[in-house]
């Protein structure tokens, strides 16, 4: 709680040296936080990424089993994702069960990778309507610094490029690398006084009047989109948004 | 590792457990006595003195002690008192006969809110951890406008520096008025340049604590920086 | 504890281990402390093919408050896998098994934090299983006694923690997954190197008591240099970083004038 505590007079510290064109970690509002990513993290995981973006750490995790296809998608993989956001990573999480927070950002991260077709379901089908591939991706927050929505989302494409469908050990052929169709990637930008900053960190978030996240794919085309917190956007502000989802996605794409 | 009691010229950082002295000496904060010998209880900087030897923390929570300066936030009121949140793992209970002013049951809300930031002294520390807060001394009183930063509270002594030369040196070169609670928390105001300088050369003493001549790297951070970024 | 499968030899002919060890190596160990920005004290350990993450926070406001002890601080470990850090993925969530290797790494800290500075708080230590190979009990107390040295908790020394066990009939140290699954017995040890005491200990299988006494001891001086490696990593996060000037020490009670 204590850490909290100072948020009130944060607010009004952001707020005014927005006005001046300053981001408190001294970045310009349409700069990420610097990014790292470490593919094939986890030996146990088929495919995984450690993702650092600024102090924001996560690791995503995709594992591989075999089930039964949805009856409406007999053709078709099935994608579960679910997020971790554990009390390990900051102390305003709680332990238990996934509560709304934790839900969302799994919904979220989910929609830009089942939209954007980041992975062709069609080809982890074995058997029509019988045994397909269910494809879990685990997203574990290790320490929140803001933005978990491009940090995870850049994780599950990171952990999507180095991804081996564990065929073999499933007695179904031979191994062969996760069906990659696109790369979708998700910009999250928050609203503080009327300004629009990209990679929110916590500080800016916990003032932030709104928050939305724009995923688009290679095509500029887009596929995913989630509007946040109590405030509201312009439209063109949306635009502007979208805009830079499109800018700053090429550039982390190419980063992959 | 035992030492001779001669004059340490390099630090020694010393990890809980580890031996400091096998002598009879009197074992000062961050140590603790096991059989005759003095040990480190702290993750911290071996601190030999003539007379005995302590552990300079490098990290941990803000522990409240008498007489300690504190800059704390009102998290709740009651009839005859407010709850106040000092960084610590205790919430201290300032009550209205800790004020400066006349406040009348129930009346507590007319004179401070729940936000409010309030420099405040530490009165009295139970056996049991019980924190008596008060507001009645020079200088003590409610903090209006400016900004909170918070550094961890193990560093706090440098940023003081020796004989509060380190805070001067802040106050005189930004112009800005600082209070310092041994909390951690330091309020800040001034002109918005300013206050981004401060708080930029509070963060680098943050990080910088543990190295060697800070005093001019700090100095000549001020001289430089016009205050870009916070 | 499994049977041995006829076609896996845990020790060949030279008597050296599946990964080729001899009976006293243990696997290599790597520790960093002060690795996460809003935890207290944090500690990442890759200790063979395990990968685990310890954070503390605290001592802090003990919630829920019918768990506070108006004379010490409660030690709160919570151990958690994963669901990414075993081959079958594990479903997210405490399990039994979690809950039980919970419990006795928080009694093992409990021995040599000093709680009664702490009366009435608790102090919450996240252990995070990333990547499973056996041995994620020794590994998680091992990067979680370092994790709360960081977040400068004052403690009588720091616990480090190492197993031995049986795999066709030789006591070894450090069991890897395999042998873990199909050797004869396990012994986590959780050892306070300074004082010789123990703070962690169970075993399961099948020893005779020689071979027992034969696995503690070398549990015992796996811990040894388990400890060297934590003593290492938190010194490493203080390491000077400028040199030449004689170090002022400045003394726990500072100047309060100027204020």
């Amino acid at each position: 709680m204590s850490k909290d505590v100072v948020a009130d007079l944060k607010r009004d510290h952001i707020a005014k040296l927005l006005e001046k064109g300053i981001r408190t970690d001294g970045r310009k509002f349409e700069e990420m936080r610097p990014l790292t990513v470490e593919t094939n993290f986890i030996g146990s995981a088929e495919g995984s990424a450690r993702v650092r973006l600024g102090d924001t750490q996560v690791v995503v995790g995709v594992k591989l089993i075999l089930g039964e296809p949805f009856a409406d998608t007999p053709n078709s993989g099935v994608l579960t994702t679910n997020a971790e956001l554990i009390p390990m990573a900051s102390d305003t999480f709680e332990g238990g069960p996934p509560d709304q927070e934790s839900i969302e950002v799994a919904r979220v991260i989910d929609r830009g990778i089942r939209e954007g077709h980041a992975v062709d379901l069609d080809k982890l089908c074995i058997e029509p309507g019988k045994e397909v591939w269910i494809m879990f991706v685990d997203v574990h927050v290790l320490d929140y610094d803001g933005n978990l929505f491009d940090a995870a989302n850049i994780g599950a494409n990171a952990a999507f490029k180095t991804a081996i469908v564990p065929a073999k050990r499933a007695g179904k052929g031979e191994d062969y690398p996760l069906p990659v169709k696109h790369q979708p990637i998700s910009l999250t930008a928050v609203k503080i006084d009327g300004k629009i900053l990209v990679d929110p960190s916590h500080d800016e978030e916990r003032v932030a009047d709104a928050r939305l996240t724009v995923a688009t794919i290679e095509n500029g085309n887009l596929c995913a989109m989630q509007k946040g917190l109590d405030g509201a956007f312009t439209l063109d502000e949306v635009f502007k948004v979208v805009d830079l989802s499109r800018r700053i996605g090429e550039d982390i794409r190419s980063r992959l | 590792m035992d030492d001779s009691g001669s004059k340490e010229t390099a630090r020694e950082i010393v990890v809980p457990g580890e031996l400091l002295s096998t002598k009879k000496m009197r074992a000062g904060p961050g140590t603790f006595v096991e059989g005759g010998k003095i040990y480190a209880a702290q993750l911290g900087i071996k601190n030999v003195r003539p007379d005995g030897v302590s552990v300079v923390p490098l990290a941990g929570q803000y522990i409240p002690m008498r007489d300690d300066l504190v800059v704390g936030k009102i998290i709740d009121i009651g009839p005859s008192n407010w709850l106040v949140d000092i960084n610590s793992p205790y919430p201290a209970p300032l009550h209205v006969n800790e004020v400066p002013w006349r406040v009348e049951f129930g009346e507590t809300s007319k004179f401070m809110n729940v936000g409010d930031i309030v420099l405040l002294k530490i009165v009295d520390v139970s056996e049991t951890k019980r924190i008596t807060v008060s507001m009645q001394d020079s200088g003590l009183r409610k903090l209006t406008g400016g900004m909170v930063v918070e550094v961890s509270p193990s560093k706090v002594p440098r940023l003081i520096g020796r004989n509060g030369s380190m805070i001067q040196m802040l106050k005189n070169e930004t112009g800005c008025r600082i209070y310092v609670g041994q909390n951690g928390r330091i309020w800040i105001d001034g002109d918005l340049d300013n206050i981004v300088k401060a708080i930029n050369a509070i963060k680098m003493i943050e990080e910088e604590a543990h190295s060697l001549g800070l005093t001019e790297k700090v100095k000549k951070f001020l001289e430089q920086n016009t205050g870009k970024g916070a | 504890m499994g049977g041995t499968p006829t076609d896996l030899k845990l020790i060949d002919e030279n008597g050296r281990r599946l990964d080729g060890r001899l009976p006293d190596e243990m696997r290599p160990l790597k520790i960093e402390a002060g690795v996460l920005s809003r935890a207290d004290g944090s500690a990442y350990v890759e200790w063979g093919l395990n990968k685990v993450m310890a954070a503390v926070y605290g001592p802090r406001e003990c919630h829920p408050r019918h768990l506070q002890n108006p004379e010490r601080a409660l030690v709160q470990c919570n151990y958690n896998m994963a669901s990414f850090s075993v081959d079958d993925r594990k479903r997210p969530g405490p399990d039994r098994r979690s809950h039980e290797i919970s419990k006795i790494i928080s009694e093992a800290l409990t021995h040599v934090v000093f709680t009664e500075y702490f009366p009435r708080t608790s102090i919450d230590v996240y252990i995070e299983v990333l990547q499973a190979n056996a041995g994620t009990r020794c590994a998680g107390l091992t990067a979680a006694s370092v994790a709360l040295a960081d977040a400068g908790v004052p403690m009588r020394d720091l616990v480090a923690s190492c197993a031995a066990g049986k795999v066709a009939d030789t006591v070894v140290v450090d069991l890897a997954k395999e042998e873990d699954n199909f050797g004869q017995a396990d012994i986590p040890l959780g050892y306070v190197p300074r004082t010789g005491e123990i703070v962690l200990l169970q075993m399961d299988g099948d020893l005779t008591s020689d071979q027992f006494n034969k696995g503690i001891s070398m549990a015992m001086e796996g811990c040894k240099k388990v400890y060297e490696v934590q003593r290492d990593a938190l010194k490493r996060r203080y390491e000077v970083r400028s040199a030449g000037t004689e170090l002022e020490v400045l003394g726990a009670a500072p100047a309060k004038e100027g204020m």
